[in-house]
């Protein structure tokens, strides 16, 4: 943890009381640890994304094209017509402040500018200022504001202090969401060159390699072969994973993370037992190798160009349907764009378990089932042999992603795995899971280490509610099903609620099949001894 | 900040209604044209705005779903908070539209020693809220018993029902007080919260003071100055056929109420006001959450520029060749 990021019952000293001077003339002040560092301009070349210069936010000249601003009005004027909930999300809050307290960065860092209403007040001045009859002729009175440089610093340091979680937008009374005038507002700030790299960089991995972490072939080859011998040292099974497998039934995609990082990785030992478990026939690929997107956090055209690779190569394996695997954001991207934007999938088939025989009408057009969809039609048909006291060691809650949980609906599915494959399994708060869960704080490309004094504030309701079923239940595993929180909770937790590890939920699932022909199991997939196994007597000669 | 400006202003309007009022050559022109012009512009401003925000399209289906989805037929699907059909986001929308479904979600979080966060009820908003709006449109139907002759009888059950208890004489309508104590609460709760100080503009303040105002004026005459209700309704019918009239009879302070009425209908379409029309086409809230079962086509999907399996293929062959990949193009 870096040297920079103060303690706990320091960071935890959080001021609610606003500032004296009124908002619109407070200028932002980039402090360290608070703010992502610019995209490198090889990446916004690479992508042919415009002004690409290097700079930083904190410089005082950000080199932006000389008619930066008429770049951006131009570009707020051609999304009011594109987008009909920018316009309306422009016209019509009442600033009622229901959302004000329901944003993680506002709980952890008490900076009103953080309160949803006020971030998207931060572009509703320069809407009114030059879109509305009111805010041209009284400015004042309309609550309208020029756009000038500090302006856009504001938007750079806010837009890029929203992890597009939506929470904000299940208590609004019109259903504002700021995460959508997030995602617009990141898309303005684009046209000028004003991007993160911790987001960008994906971006350009990803549509040249496939992949966020920039995996080629062959390095996507080695590491699923180094899952397989993996499993079979620690299960005595061989299975098998078909890596671009034409003709094959289900094309499985799944976040790049799961093939690269840690504790991502014992997932995809969880799939590949389950895989092999129910004898699906499936195949993976190095080209659609990723299935987050970034793309989500930068506009959406990047949506679409990375999102191509899915259908397109579901289309040259001449598979049936797709499966996806644990991720969030890709999931939002996948329910709520996927077939919108690269569809229609009409090559594919209505996704149907070859196992349970089970249609999944859900998803009859965008033929893309989630693994905890499929996993659960499983267990519920009985098709699964399971030792939940494998999992005895670990007692479970769940953190409900935001995508999953609020672009989607994905509740139950995992929670009645879970059920199935532990014993010991506690909900956190209700006021802190399903739809109204707190984001990680690191999502939307924010998971970056020169940003972790925010992603440590707006993660502290995440951590704090972690903490209340840690002290009470004694719980030492978080599970989630997504990538960004495989990567991001970890530290978090270290920091608020040390004691507590993050894991998949396919990793549970994956300790508890009792797999055909394998040795008995001593360890679970992280090779720690079972609970119930009693450690060997120990005879001294 | 923007209190005071605020107060003053809608003092102002008090003060131009009831001078009109008095001076005679003005009376027609408060009492006739400034209301209907306001009407037209309510009805012109608000079609405009609806027109404006129709014609923006929906490009993609994005409900922000509060419960479970509907997935597997053995796991409960929240029907109202997470629809998947367009009767579900019926039952949704009038869930939002006549009980401010989501308001009434409304929690405080509160951070104590421990750290401890916890979040409580607040259901105040709610409350205050959904009787503003529900007080407020009895009390305007209630009105159409000045504009209509013979009175419909739903209004005049209406007001039976609102004067149900027959206290005073005149009997007091409970819409009349609900509303002002609500609308005081709103107030109240603006000035008073820290945050929401912080956040509100001029045009806060000015429509809760105008409606305060509005409402003021209405219950001033009703209860405590005596107002002749027969030229009232005469100026009122001859509003409503277009074809108007200003008794002699009408005292200063209904054009008070009036003037105040039509700056709000005024001022309506071109402020947050139009919140009214504008939640029945919030795309969060009024889209089924059939994403991925019926397709959503988006009028301006345009093509852009990917990255092919032919493209990725050529520049890794010989990784993908050396890894032992099968290859397209040999
Ligand atoms: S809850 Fe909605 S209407 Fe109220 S302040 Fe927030 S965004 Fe505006
Ligand atoms: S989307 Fe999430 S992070 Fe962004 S303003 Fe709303 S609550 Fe805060």
């Amino acid at each position: 943890m870096s040297e920079t990021v103060p303690k706990p019952d320091e960071l935890v000293q959080i001021d609610y009381r606003p500032p004296v001077r009124d908002w619109m003339h407070t200028p932002v002040q980039f402090r360290r640890g608070t703010f992502c560092y610019a995209a490198a301009p090889k990446n916004l070349k690479y992508l042919e994304m415009p002004n690409p210069r290097d700079w930083q936010p904190m410089d005082e000249d950000w080199k932006l094209p000389e008619n930066w601003r008429e770049i951006i009005l131009e570009g707020m004027r051609e999304r009011l017509e594109k987008f009909r909930s920018f316009r309306l999300f422009m016209d019509i809050c009442v600033r009622c402040g229901a959302c004000a307290d329901k944003c993680h960065f506002y709980i952890g860092s008490g900076d009103p500018k953080n309160m949803p209403v006020l971030r998207a007040e931060l572009l509703r001045s320069v809407y009114r200022r030059y879109f509305t009859l009111a805010g041209r002729l009284a400015p004042k009175l309309a609550g309208a504001r020029d756009l000038t440089v500090d302006v856009l610093k504001e938007w750079f340091y806010y837009f890029y202090q929203c992890t597009e979680c939506r929470r904000c937008s299940v208590f609004c009374p019109y259903g504002i969401d700021t995460a959508e005038v997030t995602m617009l507002a990141r898309e303005l700030l684009n046209l000028v060159g004003c991007n993160i790299n911790w987001a960008i960089e994906p971006v350009a991995n990803c549509f040249r390699t496939g992949n966020h972490l920039g995996v080629q072939p062959h390095g996507f080859k080695d590491s699923i072969e180094f899952a397989v011998d993996e499993l079979e040292d620690l299960t005595g099974v061989r299975v098998e994973v078909p890596i671009m497998k034409k003709g094959a039934e289900v094309l499985f995609i799944m976040p790049s993370a799961d093939y690269f990082a840690s504790p991502h990785y014992y997932t995809l030992l969880g799939y590949l037992l389950l895989f092999h478990h129910v004898g699906l026939d499936y195949t993976v690929s190095a080209y659609a190798s990723e299935g987050g997107n970034f793309g989500l956090f930068t506009s959406h055209e990047m949506i679409k160009r990375l999102n191509d690779k899915m259908y397109r190569e579901a289309r040259r394996l001449k598979v049936k349907y797709l499966i996806g695997g644990e991720c969030g954001h890709m999931w939002r991207v996948i329910h709520q764009y996927m077939d919108t934007m690269n569809g229609p999938a009409d090559f594919l088939e209505v996704p149907v378990s070859p196992v349970t025989g089970t249609r999944f009408e859900h998803a009859a057009s965008t033929k893309m089932i989630h693994i905890c969809e499929f996993t659960a039609d499983l267990i519920r048909h009985g098709k699964l042999k399971l030792d939940p006291s494998r999992n005895d060691h670990w007692k479970v809650t769940f953190h409900d992603s935001c995508n999953p949980a609020r672009a989607m609906g994905l509740l139950e599915e995992p929670r009645y795995i879970l059920r199935n494959v532990a014993r010991h399994f506690y909900e956190m708060p209700e006021n802190t899971i399903r739809e109204q869960t707190f984001c990680c704080g690191s999502g939307s490309g924010l998971g970056t280490d020169e940003n972790l004094e925010m992603r440590l504030r707006g993660g502290l309701p995440r951590a704090n509610a972690v903490k209340y079923v840690r002290d009470r239940f004694g719980v030492n595993l978080l599970t989630c099903i997504c990538a960004i929180d495989k990567a991001t909770l970890p530290p978090l937790l270290d920091y608020w609620v040390p004691g507590v590890e993050v894991a998949g939920v396919h990793e549970l699932v994956g300790n508890a099949l009792v797999m055909e022909g394998e040795k008995p199991r001593t360890t679970d997939l992280r090779g720690q001894p079972l609970a119930s196994i009693q450690p060997p007597e120990v005879t001294h000669a | 900040m923007h209190v005071l400006p605020a107060l003053i202003t809608v003092l102002l309007l008090v003060a131009a209604g009831y001078a009109a009022g008095r001076i005679e050559a003005l009376r027609f022109f408060f009492g006739a044209v400034v209301p209907l012009a306001a009407v037209a512009v309510f009805l012109g401003g608000i079609a405009w705005r609806v027109l404006r925000w129709a014609a923006s399209p929906v490009p993609f289906r994005i409900p922000t779903t509060c419960g479970q989805q509907r997935s597997l037929p053995w796991l409960k699907h929240a029907r109202l908070d997470n629809p998947a059909t367009g009767w579900g986001v019926l039952g949704r929308m009038a869930l939002e539209v006549l009980l401010f479904r989501s308001l009434f979600r409304n929690t405080k979080a509160e951070l104590h020693a421990g750290p401890k966060l916890v979040y409580s009820e607040e259901k105040w908003l709610w409350l205050a809220a959904l009787a503003f709006h529900w007080s407020f449109l009895i009390v305007f139907l209630r009105h159409l018993r000045f504009f209509m002759e013979p009175v419909p009888a739903f209004v005049l059950a209406l007001q039976n029902l609102d004067g149900f208890f027959q206290i005073g004489a005149p009997v007091l309508y409970w819409s009349g007080v609900i509303i002002l104590v609500a609308l005081l609460y709103l107030l109240a709760r603006r000035l008073w919260d820290p945050q929401i100080r912080y956040v509100s503009l001029f045009t806060d303040y000015f429509a809760l003071m105008l409606l305060l105002g509005l409402v003021s004026s209405g219950l001033l005459m009703r209860y405590f100055t005596k107002v002749d209700i027969v030229a009232v309704k005469q100026l009122a019918v001859g509003l409503i056929t277009l074809s108007p009239v200003v008794p002699a009879a009408v005292s200063p302070l209904v054009f008070v109420h009036l003037f105040l009425l039509s700056v709000l209908l005024a001022y309506f379409p071109f402020s947050k006001l139009v919140h009214m029309p504008g939640v029945f086409l919030s795309p969060t809230r009024n889209l089924a959450n059939n994403n991925r079962a019926r397709r959503h086509v988006n009028p301006w999907n345009y093509p852009v520029k990917v990255h092919t399996y032919e493209e990725w293929e050529e520049e890794f062959r010989d990784k993908i060749v050396a890894a032992g990949l099968p290859l397209d193009k040999e």
